[in-house]
């Protein structure tokens, strides 16, 4: 038992301290290695006992393998490579890697490679280590964007471990929640480990009716947000607030909002750039050694094929003409919308139209692929709901009045709101939209010195688009200039069904671009996806304070 | 007399009159009914934290969020608890004696008075009685009506309802018609006397143009026809009325690429309009051509507010998303004059004062106004205004120098016109709107006393100045305050207090009033609220002011970390130490409750048993030992002091019998090994007072730790007069410890000595002496010593915690932190904090405590943690003794500023007296 304990003492791995990590990664060794012996083939203990051991000593080994790969610090890398194959040789077979790499869209090579990253990376990386106490495969592919990942890790940080109304384990708890909602098993798995790290109880992930009868009531604003949230009303907002008991505080709800709208936008990030499992979750590794089988189950329901060897990477095998033209193509029109945009002033109501026919259409763009993914079982329990899913806003007759961004904006509203309930959330909140609603290299492609933020805003204002939200002062026009068929495809899915997203429709789009910036259209997506839901539960809140 | 006590309130002082007082107690009065304590954002608490933050910025934390949201609650709380109790005994002046049971942190001379800047209900009734005056001349002064120009401005409050929710207003120069626009709105109406009347439409054609969609509108004020819109779509619009056709648009400019968020007209030239954008740029067009005739570009950050300066011709100011203010030339679009930061972001408004052309006043989404003096070559902060939410519009009042109007973007739907000099209470409020205001306007421009508003609940308001309602009555025109020392200030309106000063309980020798006095600024005209008060400092005599025990005691006092008697014990001598006899004889009681205890009482009582020579000196020295130290120089409160005989004896008669074993358990370590050492010491520790040439046979057993013998000594050495044993003859009999669980007869006491431990058990509970326990900290808590109950408190922790409820407990912890931390008490403070087994208490600690430190490299603010700077990439805190990371308690030179492990350095200090960094530096450990 004792040994056991000592085994499981990973805390002081994550030290800037190298003499600490040093201390505690011997610690792990030795227990590691002790038990290892005691398991080993040839002493055959047998028995219960020996099969529990085991248990344990794989959780532990698969810990080491996580380490051994994610670790920003190189000495513990090395090292825990180094106990992996001291245990290997007690003939013990250690696990390995599945996929390949952070994401499944994004070849291994292409992505930062943790040993490889510069300063401010690695700085970036070793506070997520710290706090997280593991560097994941969100991170490691958002780091692409390190001025955006600080900020991205500063608010969840803030969030799910700073003080706030709710308590930790209510707030992975409403991360499970959110995610389930779009059967995103990675968020969920890794919530999961947290809410118990926290002390949550295990009967709870058994479904939300195993959950208190407050977290219940969130339900409903959950299934909304994620998937109309055009329908939330002050009614909804009063019904959670004045229900006598098990009612929430308005602090409570608003941390528990951006909670909510968080890890959906977080669940097309995951779907978006194709996030593998991670090494320590299920999924993300096998004992199976490499020559059994090229992929396992879960790669099968996850889509993914093994086929990256056979495509490669898009951009660099299938160079046609046709693609090529297509980035050149973009910035010509590009220069043309800002050349004779004074010219042809359309008139108010063609602006008005345009705005509607966006939308409409926004509805009828949807992928051909409706592959249907089953949602693995675990996650399913979450959501009683599963015919609740994202409604195109007249597909049944029904007509949701536009949401006018003049009246209720983030910039003069809805951040009052948040900071007032929640303090410095707004700030935080604040500066992520503003870092990745201006965040540019100013570069395409292979193109540098190129102006986008028209490009930029017309994204933005297309996804806020498919949520009803108009902007006066923006021509809708631009978006049908701008975003061809496959990309409109693709954010589509991503913000509204994000479970749907499939490798073929990332690759289609804007081929010639780099991976980094296709990342960086998905920031783009979750942010405004954030922002959209963000903005109709704050205005319904509002109404309901006044 | 009070010199630390003004040393804790320098602000107060500084405020002259009774502004200050009152303004906090209201403050945190006017946040409630906005169900915002959450943002604890009244002036009040602002400034409370302010002083936390100062003064705690000395040992480098910032004071938590939480507490600072809670205390104005106490402050009113308190306030009005305290000043009862100075109105219902005037027999005790100085000696402020409990207000009731409910609030038992009441406070014995005002010892660990809380920051009541609050007076008593009765004292406000008082103050109603004698406000009349002014009110009604107030009320004269609003009647009349302004003659201005031959046009005579009258009216009453009222309002129309609109179609739509409006977002601005402005009115035509001759003060008689106000035009509204929104986004389906925009009509012109005229101001009669009894009503709002239709005049105009502006929104013509059956097509609804985005034109029409006004973010903002004003009328020109040299040009009664002549207006101007600024349209969510980037259009600026003018509108002649004088065209003879319905629609009455003029020109259409589309120059502006997104939303225009303010359009201005030049003060005195006619065809001069200013617009500001969204997309970051401000135009100036000439009515007279079709283009504009300049832009200024605001650098791609979008623009807000655009004003045109009423004096200087050339000059306007912009106001920027990110906080930023401009002031331009017009005659120069290539660079702004000037820039300045004015708020932490947006600013969303801002307007030139009237009269001074130096000011101009800016609001913010950070819930300040702000008025900046703008003839000084750097812009210069002169008043601040914190709102209780984001302002939207700001605009002087005419007439009045110093007021000014504003309203909110967000949740409050108010109406403030305040006067700057006094921040923190607005000097009116207008509350009809139900949701929140989007335009204000004066009605004219040199009529103070009508204030148009339009809203998003569609209405249209005029509000007329007698109506305003006025916090300034609903606030409690008196403040009351204790130092640390007792003393009690008490300011009041200075006819209060002249009137007063006949009443018996102001009178006294301690008395010593000081008086401030603000007069009335004569070129204020509209000034109708007496801003003169007194305040007065009743002092309380030197000896009993003195709260050196207070603080003594805090430093002393061993809290945790050892066993219960071994604290108790610790804790007893301190006391003593400070001549709080009563205190250590408490303290000494509740070892002997508490501590000696199951397994030890047994053997204990084995041993009695088996040597029944040494049973009878073993609890003849516990009498020696605490009855006589309780009743010996007990002076003071004569009135407690039977009631702590009594009790003691009671408590003394069972000590040693409680069977505790569950109790045992909850005690910090739970090792087994040390209770039996603890335990055992105290057991060692009778025999060895009772008999020191006959050590008993067990003792060799146990092992003591060396350092136990000398404190035990001084305990028992404590100078017990003996007299009083003999007086109390009989106590040793009454404490024969087992006697008493049968029958408290002390005669009997020896003959059931015998009686097996398992019999006590089951006649006396562990909790047996709870309720005398829990009385006896109810009693030191009323009496103001909330030190004793909380240090009790914790170290007794589970054994009595049930027994007092914990809003009781919360009190005592609250107040009794309040008091360290006005000590400077820090790192006290902070261990009751973390000791409290309180919830509320507990995560004070939890909150928001913020850390700052700069780096030692690069001299910049670290972000979020301490090692690594982000910037120069360098672990920053290095011991510069092992040339590793600190990450514990981190001692620095201040000298010098290197630094390192406490331990460390204090090591290298014993030896040498150069900084151990070699930087030649002669650093000096304290």
């Amino acid at each position: 038992m004792e040994e056991r304990e000592g085994e499981l003492r990973w805390d002081g791995l994550c030290s800037r301290d190298a003499a600490t990590r040093a201390a505690a990664l011997d610690n792990v060794g030795q227990a590691v290695l002790r038990r290892s012996r005691s398991v080993a083939p040839g002493r055959a203990a047998g028995g219960l006992p020996a099969a529990a051991a085991r248990d344990g000593l794989s959780e532990a080994l698969v810990r080491l393998l996580m380490l051994s790969k994610r670790c920003p610090f190189r000495d513990v890398r090395e090292r825990s490579e180094a106990i992996l194959s001291s245990v290997q040789e007690l003939g013990i077979r250690i696990p390995r890697p599945l996929g390949h790499g952070p994401s499944r869209f994004i070849p291994e090579k292409e992505t930062v490679q943790v040993g490889s990253e510069d300063a401010m990376m690695h700085a970036l990386f070793a506070d997520s280590f710290a706090t997280l106490g593991r560097l994941d495969n969100v991170t490691l592919v958002m780091v692409f964007h390190p001025q955006y990942l600080e900020s991205f890790l500063k608010t969840q940080h803030y969030l799910l471990q700073m003080d706030g109304p709710l308590p930790l384990h209510y707030r992975h708890y409403i991360g499970i929640m959110a995610a389930a909602r779009h059967q995103c098993s990675y968020l969920v798995n890794l919530h999961v480990n947290d809410f118990l790290h926290v002390g949550g109880d295990p009967k709870w992930l058994n479904g939300l009716e195993n959950a208190p009868q407050k977290l219940q009531n969130l339900g409903e604003l959950n299934k909304m947000l994620a998937h109309r949230p055009w329908l939330i009303t002050k009614e909804h907002i009063e019904q959670l607030l004045k229900t006598e008991e098990n009612s929430w505080s308005l602090a409570e709800l608003i941390h528990a909002v951006v909670l909510l709208t968080h890890y959906h936008s977080l669940a097309s990030f995951t779907f978006g750039c194709g996030i593998s499992p991670e090494i320590d979750c299920e999924g993300g590794h096998t004992f199976r050694p490499p020559s059994v089988s090229n992929y396992c189950l879960c790669d099968i329901t996850n889509g993914y094929h093994g086929v990256d060897d056979i495509h490669a990477s898009p951009a660099a095998s299938i160079p046609t003409t046709e693609s090529v033209c297509e980035v050149e193509a973009l910035m010509e029109k590009m220069k043309q919308l800002q050349e004779c945009r004074d010219e042809e002033e359309a008139s108010q109501e063609e602006m008005a139209t345009r705005f509607e026919r966006e939308k409409r259409e926004s509805m009828f763009v949807c992928s051909s692929e409706d592959e249907e993914s089953a949602p693995t079982r675990d996650v399913s329990r979450h959501f009683e709901d599963t015919s609740y899913g994202y409604k195109d806003f007249s597909r049944h007759g029904m007509h949701v009045p536009t949401f006018r961004a003049q009246d209720y904006s983030w910039e003069d509203h809805g951040y009052s709101l948040v900071n007032r309930l929640y303090p410095d959330v707004g700030q935080l909140l604040d500066e992520k939209f503003h870092i990745a609603y201006n965040l540019t290299y100013n570069t395409m492609a292979m193109h540098k010195d190129v102006d986008t933020s028209m490009l930029r805003r017309a994204i933005w204002n297309y996804i806020h688009c498919m949520f009803g939200i108009r902007y006066d002062d923006y021509d809708y026009g631009e978006i049908n200039q701008l975003l061809d068929r496959s990309f409109k495809v693709y954010i589509k899915t991503v913000v509204c069904t994000p479970e749907k997203t499939t490798k073929r429709m990332y690759d289609s789009f804007w081929r010639q671009f780099e991976h980094s910036e296709k990342v960086h259209v998905n920031l783009l997506l979750v942010e405004a996806r954030m922002q959209a839901e963000l903005l109709y539960a704050l205005r319904a809140i509002t109404r309901y304070m006044t | 007399m009070g010199a630390a006590w003004l040393g804790a309130w320098p602000e107060e002082w500084a405020w002259p009159g009774e502004g200050a007082w009152l303004d906090t107690a209201l403050s945190s009065l006017s946040v409630a009914p906005e169900g915002a304590g959450l943002s604890g954002s009244g002036r009040g608490v602002g400034r409370r934290g302010l002083r936390g933050s100062c003064s705690r910025r000395g040992c480098g934390t910032r004071g938590d969020g939480r507490l600072r949201g809670v205390n104005p609650w106490y402050q009113v709380s308190f306030g009005l608890s305290a000043s009862h109790a100075v109105d219902a005994n005037p027999e005790h002046p100085g000696a402020v004696p409990t207000p009731g049971p409910a609030l038992a942190e009441g406070t014995r001379g005002g010892r660990w008075g809380l920051d009541a800047a609050c007076g008593a209900a009765s004292l406000r009734a008082r103050s109603q009685r004698v406000d009349p005056a002014p009110r009604t001349a107030m009320e004269k002064m609003a009647r009349v009506s302004t003659a201005l120009g031959g046009n005579t401005l009258t009216g009453r409050t009222m309002f129309c309802h609109l179609d739509a929710p409006a977002n601005a207003i402005s009115v035509c120069r001759d003060a008689a018609q106000v035009v509204v626009a929104g986004r389906n709105i925009f009509k012109i109406y005229s101001i009669e006397e009894e009503q709002f009347v239709e005049k105009l439409n502006l929104r013509v054609g059956r097509k609804p143009s985005l034109n029409f969609s006004c973010a903002d509108v004003v009328w020109h004020q040299m040009d009664e026809n002549l207006l101007a819109t600024a349209a969510t779509n980037g259009v600026v619009v003018t509108w002649n009325l004088g065209k003879p056709s319905r629609n009455k648009q003029d020109q259409l400019f589309t120059e502006h690429k997104r939303t225009v968020n303010k359009v201005c007209f030049h003060p005195t030239e006619v065809y001069m309009l200013l617009s500001g954008s969204q997309d970051g740029y401000m135009k100036c067009f000439d009515l007279r051509k079709k283009d504009s005739v300049s832009t200024f570009s605001g650098q791609s950050e979008s623009v807000r507010d655009v004003q045109f300066s009423i004096r200087d011709y050339f000059t306007f100011a912009a106001t920027f998303e990110n906080g930023n203010v401009q002031l331009w030339d017009i005659r120069r679009p290539d660079r702004y004059e000037r820039m300045f930061t004015a708020h932490n972001g947006p600013v969303f408004c801002c307007d030139w004062h009237p009269e001074d052309r130096g000011w101009l006043a800016t609001g913010g989404r950070d819930k300040m106004v702000k008025v900046w003096d703008m003839n000084t070559t750097r812009a210069k902060e002169i008043y601040c205004v914190q709102t209780i939410a984001s302002v939207a519009r700001v605009k002087w009042r005419p007439e009045c120098k110093h007021h000014i109007a504003t309203c909110s973007m967000m949740v409050d739907h108010n109406i403030y016109v305040w006067d700057v000099r006094r921040p923190f209470i607005p000097s009116a409020m207008f509350e009809e709107h139900k949701d929140v205001t989007t335009g204000i306007v004066w009605r004219h421009l040199h009529d103070p006393y009508f204030l148009l508003s339009g809203s998003k609940d569609s209405t249209l308001y005029q509000h007329i100045f007698k109506d305003a309602s006025q916090p300034i009555d609903r606030a409690n025109p008196e403040g009351l305050c204790y130092s640390l020392y007792g003393d009690l200030a008490f300011a009041a309106k200075e006819s209060l207090i002249s009137s007063d000063s006949n009443r018996k309980p102001y009178i006294g020798d301690r008395r010593h009033p000081i008086f401030f006095k603000r007069k009335l600024d004569p070129t204020e005209q509209f000034e109708y609220i007496s801003s003169s008060s007194a305040l007065s400092v009743f002092e309380t005599d030197v000896e009993s002011g003195s709260m050196d025990w207070f603080v003594h005691t805090a430093k002393q006092y061993a809290l945790a970390g050892r066993p219960l008697a071994e604290l108790c014990d610790h804790n007893a001598k301190v006391a003593k130490g400070l001549d709080r006899n009563q205190v250590a004889q408490t303290w000494t009681m509740l070892r002997i409750i508490y501590s000696s205890l199951g397994t030890v009482s047994s053997t204990n009582l084995n041993h009695s048993m088996g040597k029944g020579s040494t049973t009878l000196p073993l609890m003849n020295s516990f009498n020696l030992k605490d009855i006589p130290s309780g009743l010996g120089s007990e002076s003071r409160l004569d009135r407690s002091k039977g009631e702590s005989r009594t009790e003691n004896i009671l408590m003394d008669s069972s000590s040693t019998l409680i069977n505790n074993e569950d109790n045992e358990e909850t005690e910090g370590s739970d090792v087994p090994a040390d209770y039996l050492l603890g335990d055992v010491e105290a057991d060692e520790d009778d025999l060895y007072m009772m008999d020191h040439e006959n050590p008993h046979a067990e003792e060799q057993e146990y092992s003591l730790p060396q350092e136990a013998f000398p404190l035990r000594h001084e305990i028992v050495d404590n100078p017990s007069a003996l007299d009083h044993l003999q007086d109390k003859a009989d106590s040793p009999h009454v404490s024969g410890n087992e006697a008493e669980t049968v029958s408290l007869t002390p005669v009997e006491s020896f003959s059931l000595i015998s009686i097996s431990h398992s019999l006590y058990e089951n006649r006396l509970p562990s909790d047996f002496f709870n309720p005398i326990v829990r009385d006896t900290l109810l009693f030191y808590a009323e009496q103001g010593d909330v030190q004793t109950a909380v240090s009790v408190l914790i170290v007794l922790g589970d054994r009595i915690r049930k027994e007092i409820d914990e809003q009781t407990q919360e009190h005592w912890y609250t107040s009794y932190i309040d008091l360290l931390q006005r000590f400077q008490l820090w790192n006290i403070s902070n261990e009751v904090i973390k000791l409290s087994t309180c919830r509320a208490i507990n995560c004070l600690n939890q909150a928001s405590t913020t850390l700052h430190i700069n780096c030692s490299n690069c001299k910049r603010p670290m972000s979020n943690r301490g090692w690594i700077c982000d910037r120069c990439r360098q672990c920053a805190s290095m011991c510069a003794v092992c040339h590793h990371v600190v990450k514990g308690l981190f001692v620095w030179c201040q000298g010098c500023s290197h630094g390192g492990h406490l331990q460390h350095i204090m090591k290298w200090l014993e030896t040498s007296s150069h900084c151990p960094a070699g930087c030649g530096h002669l650093c000096e450990y304290t």
